[in-house]
């Protein structure tokens, strides 16, 4: 008799990394072309760069160590898209590189390689970048985008705080729902700036069956009560920094999350008890995602 | 020259074999708390040095007059007195580091590293091998914490020994990255230099064990712990 011993999850089907990451990668697309929309050809550029850095950091680190070649599970090209859509539009593109680098060889390969981290690679880049460069990290200026010809969007560099800054200190400024959804007229990082390119990737995710919704919605909807139950408007919380890409692409990382949908759903609900005590309360206005999914 | 062979060893272990910092991770709570400036590395190695060599002095003269069963609090009040020594030689003469080094200089009373000494070499051995062991060690511990605020004040500061490097400075080519000086670039620094360090020593150990090997010995690769026989093949403990 054949016995094959491995540790869970046993999968059944043709799931494999380069596919898994391979649907990560395009349910991304939107988010980051939005951003070019939105904000020009620098998010393009800024992914580019983080994207070389992680897969050629993996390269040469296995390499150097004489391990197996992995780039081709396309996991690096995640795990620097990931940092990337987690960075202000407007970041020099050495940090970039070096947030992939610190991402792939601290936090991936020092670990062991892919599975064996235990926090998002992407997210712990984001937060050594986030202490070691206070001033680039947190610069949201507006840059006009491709859909300014147009007259949508920004049609001059805009600087100012975050819509959550503001909320956090105390200002409530004019907001339409529509604009926040669709991304207009606000300041971010790069991928979470558009909530209906994310929707929209996150649908090819949950049709490809890449991720289980338990714990997105449970994430979602504890923000949603907890920002409800502080007397905020919770749907302005939820389209606002990054908690949708944070709760559909970050917390849903298979190397952290749980295995099993009574596990998804506890990680999800702490995620966003987390996440939605650091904004109320707490000095970052933003708490989503490097705050608490990794 | 049997006597200098001997010798020698006890001299050179604690620089890498035995590096209290690196390879038996001893005093690390000085080593990565003041090590953001070269200037504070150094002090603070030099200073502990200074209570190691007094300490190992005195403890190994008084061997044979200290009982046995209240050895360590009799080790402790010597390491004190040499403590308070460097402290207020300190505060007379170099007021600026002891003020950077702050409550780490009166907390060498309890670093691992002199105790350990202590109570594994000075209380069993002579006063000249106490003397080359306390010299040794304490440059083992001045050049991890050396190498430790060498990177984190270059990278984390953008300066050398207070020097802004142009390069490096907000403005300039690229910034200092400011987690170097903060505790979890500490952490990084200190893991890459203990890799490093095993790295070495691990080369070390295989050019020595060709040496042996070509001499047509049949010792083989030398066993450290024959080499030290300090804890006499009880294994000792060191806290």
């Amino acid at each position: 008799m054949n016995l094959v011993l491995s540790s869970s999850p046993h999968l059944r089907d043709n799931a494999s990394t380069p596919r898994i990451m391979g649907d990560v990668l395009i349910a991304l697309a939107p988010a980051l072309l939005a951003s070019a929309l939105l904000f020009g050809l620098r998010p393009l550029a800024v992914a580019a760069v983080a994207v070389a850095f992680a897969v050629g950091s993996e390269y040469l680190f296995r390499r150097l160590v004489r391990r197996s070649n992995t780039i081709g599970d396309l996991s690096a090209a995640v795990t620097g898209l990931l940092l990337a859509l987690n960075l202000p539009p407007t970041i020099p593109l050495w940090i970039a590189a070096l947030g992939s680098v610190v991402a792939i060889v601290i936090v991936k390969q020092f670990f062991g390689g892919i599975g064996q981290n235990f926090v998002n690679p992407a997210l712990a880049a984001r937060v050594v970048l986030a202490i070691s460069f206070p001033v680039a990290m947190t610069r949201w200026d507006r840059t006009p985008g491709l859909l300014s010809a147009f007259g949508i969007g920004e049609a001059d560099v805009v600087t100012g705080p975050t819509l959550l800054e503001q909320m956090r200190q105390g200002a409530q400024g004019e907001v339409s729902l529509l604009s926040l959804f669709l991304g207009l007229d606000k300041g971010g990082c790069i991928g979470e700036i558009s909530v209906a390119a994310l929707l929209l990737g996150a649908a090819w995710l949950v049709f490809r069956k890449v991720i289980p919704l338990w714990t997105p919605l449970s994430y979602l909807a504890v923000v949603g009560l907890f920002t409800l139950a502080a007397g905020r408007d919770p749907l302005v919380h939820l389209m606002s920094g990054g908690l949708v890409i944070g709760a559909f692409f970050m917390a849903t990382d298979y190397a952290t999350v749980p295995l099993t949908w009574k596990g998804q759903l506890l990680f999800g609900l702490g995620c966003g008890l987390i996440t939605s005590l650091i904004r109320l309360f707490g000095g970052m206005a933003r708490a989503c995602p490097s705050r608490s999914c990794s | 020259m049997a006597e200098k062979r001997t010798l020698l060893p006890v001299f050179t272990n604690g620089l890498l074999r035995e590096n209290p910092v690196l390879r038996l991770v001893l005093g690390t709570c000085p080593a990565l708390a003041v090590t953001t400036s070269v200037e504070n590395g150094l002090g603070m190695g030099l200073a502990a040095t200074f209570v190691l060599l007094g300490s190992n002095i005195a403890i190994s003269l008084l061997r044979k007059v200290i009982p046995d069963r209240v050895r360590i609090p009799a080790f402790i009040t010597i390491i004190a007195g040499f403590v308070s020594v460097v402290q207020m030689l300190l505060k007379a003469y170099l007021p600026a580091l002891d003020k950077a080094l702050g409550i780490f200089i009166p907390l060498i009373v309890v670093n691992c590293i002199i105790l350990a000494r202590a109570e594994m070499f000075a209380s069993k051995n002579a006063l000249l091998p106490s003397i080359l062991d306390a010299l040794g060690m304490g440059a083992g511990f001045t050049a991890a914490l050396l190498s430790m605020g060498f990177l984190r004040e270059i990278l984390g500061n953008g300066t050398l020994l207070g020097a802004p490097i142009p390069v490096l400075q907000a403005g300039g080519t690229v910034e200092p990255i400011l987690i170097f000086i903060l505790p979890p670039g500490g952490f990084f620094v200190f893991g890459l230099l203990i890799a490093l360090s095993q790295a070495l020593s691990k080369r070390l150990d295989r050019r020595a064990a060709a040496r042996a090997g070509a001499a047509g010995g049949t010792k083989g690769p030398e066993d450290p712990c024959a080499a030290c026989g300090l804890c006499q093949g009880k294994g000792g403990d060191q806290g």
